[in-house]
C-alpha cells in the first residue's frame, strides 16, 4: 500500500502490507514461474532471440516484488533500502563485468558495417 | 496477555532483550540484517558468476542441457537438469516465504480480536511457522533428491567445471536454507515456550528477511542455472 509509505522515523513500522496483498503476490509469484516454465518448453520461444531477455525480466520482477513487499523494502527506512540496493548494485556490475572480461558478453559496435 | 496488561513495545523489548537504537532511530538489529543481506549479494553475486563463466567450458559431460556420449566408453549421458522437479522446488520456496509473511503478520496481530476461524487460522503464528518449516524442509529434499541422482548419473562436484560450480553454489544455498529452517525452529521454541508477542515482532521480521532473501536468491539461480541453455 503504497499511500502508506513512511518518510522516515518509526511510523512505518505498523505500515505493511495487508494478508489479502500477500495471498495475491503468492498467486503473482506462481502464475509468473508457470510463464516461465512454460517457455522452456516451447520451441518457438526458447528458441527465439526474445528468450533470455524475457526470462530475465520475469526473473527481476519477481526478484523485485518479492523484495518489494515481502521484504517490505519500498515500505521501510531509506537507510535500509540503500544498505541492500548498494551492495546489490555493486554486486550486479561485478557480475556483469566478469562476464565481460571472459567473454561471455560482447558489445557488438556497429562501426564495419 | 490481554491488551490492558501487555506492557508498552519499548519496556517490552528490553524485557525479552529488545535491541537499542541506532542515531537515526533505526533498530540495530535491523541494520545489521539488512548490512548482512547487502554482503551476501556480493557471496551470491561471485558464486553465480562463477557459474556463469564456466558454463559451457567443461571438456566432459554430463552437460546442464545438452546429451553428452563418453567418447571412452560410449556411455550417453541426458541432459542432467531436471526442470519439472525444479521447478516443484522453485514453488514450494516460494510458498514457504508466504507462510513466513503470514508467521510476521500473526505476531504483529496477535492482540487484534479474531472473530472467525480463518482468523484464527490467519492470527496463528505457530501453523505458519511451521508451515515455512516443513516448507524449507520440503525445499531441502528436493535437493538431497536432485544432488543423488545427479551422483547416480555420473556428475560429482570433481567431474567437471560445471559440476565444481554447480555444486558449490546451489550447495551453497541449500546451506543457507538450512540455517534459515534451524532459525525458524529456534522462533518456534520461543512461541511454544511463552509466546511470540507484538513486541517480538523485529526478531521474526529479522528472521523472514533472511528466508526472504534465501528465496530471491533461488529467484536469481532457477532462471540463471536452469531456465537459460
Amino acid at each position: 500500500m503504497a499511500d502508506n509509505a513512511p518518510a522516515a522515523g518509526h511510523a512505518h513500522e505498523d505500515h505493511h502490507p495487508t494478508w489479502s496483498i500477500y495471498w495475491k503476490v503468492a498467486l503473482f509469484l506462481t502464475i509468473v514461474t508457470a510463464i516461465e516454465v512454460s517457455a522452456y518448453y516451447i520451441p518457438a520461444w526458447e528458441t527465439s532471440w526474445v528468450y533470455v531477455p524475457s526470462m530475465l525480466i520475469m526473473s527481476a520482477i519477481k526478484f523485485v516484488v518479492v523484495v518489494y513487499y515481502y521484504m517490505h523494502l519500498g515500505y521501510d527506512h531509506k537507510v535500509f533500502q540503500a544498505l541492500f540496493t548498494g551492495p546489490l548494485i555493486i554486486a550486479i556490475l561485478t557480475l556483469i563485468g566478469l562476464l565481460f572480461l571472459f567473454s561471455k558478453l560482447a558489445i557488438r559496435i556497429g562501426l564495419l558495417a | 496477555m490481554t491488551a490492558s496488561t501487555a506492557p508498552t513495545p519499548a519496556a517490552d523489548a528490553h524485557a525479552h532483550g529488545g535491541g537499542h537504537h541506532t542515531s537515526l532511530g533505526l533498530d540495530n538489529r535491523k541494520v545489521a540484517i539488512w548490512t548482512f543481506i547487502g554482503s551476501e549479494c556480493m557471496l551470491f553475486a561471485s558464486l553465480i558468476s562463477t557459474y556463469l563463466i564456466y558454463k559451457g567450458r567443461s571438456p566432459q559431460g554430463p552437460f546442464p542441457h545438452e546429451s553428452w556420449t563418453n567418447p571412452t566408453t560410449g556411455e550417453v549421458f541426458k541432459p542432467i537438469l531436471n526442470i519439472p522437479i525444479t521447478s516443484a522446488s522453485t514453488f514450494v520456496l516460494l510458498m514457504s516465504s508466504l507462510a513466513m509473511v503470514l508467521a510476521l503478520a500473526a505476531v504483529q496481530n496477535r492482540h487484534v480480536p479474531k472473530h472467525s476461524a480463518w482468523d484464527r487460522i490467519l492470527g496463528s503464528s505457530k501453523l505458519w511457522l511451521w508451515t515455512t518449516c516443513l516448507l524449507g524442509i520440503g525445499f531441502l529434499g528436493f535437493q538431497a533428491y536432485e544432488f543423488t541422482s545427479f551422483i547416480h548419473e555420473g556428475l560429482t562436484i570433481r567431474t567437471n567445471l560445471f559440476g565444481s560450480s554447480f555444486f558449490t553454489l546451489t550447495g551453497f544455498h541449500g546451506a543457507h536454507v538450512t540455517a534459515g529452517v534451524i532459525w525458524l525452529f529456534t522462533l518456534l521454541a520461543i512461541d511454544y515456550r511463552r509466546g511470540l508477542e507484538p513486541s517480538d515482532a523485529t526478531i521474526v521480521d529479522i528472521a523472514a528477511l533472511y528466508w526472504h532473501f534465501v528465496d530471491v536468491v533461488w529467484i536469481a539461480i532457477f532462471t540463471l542455472v536452469y531456465l537459460i541453455k
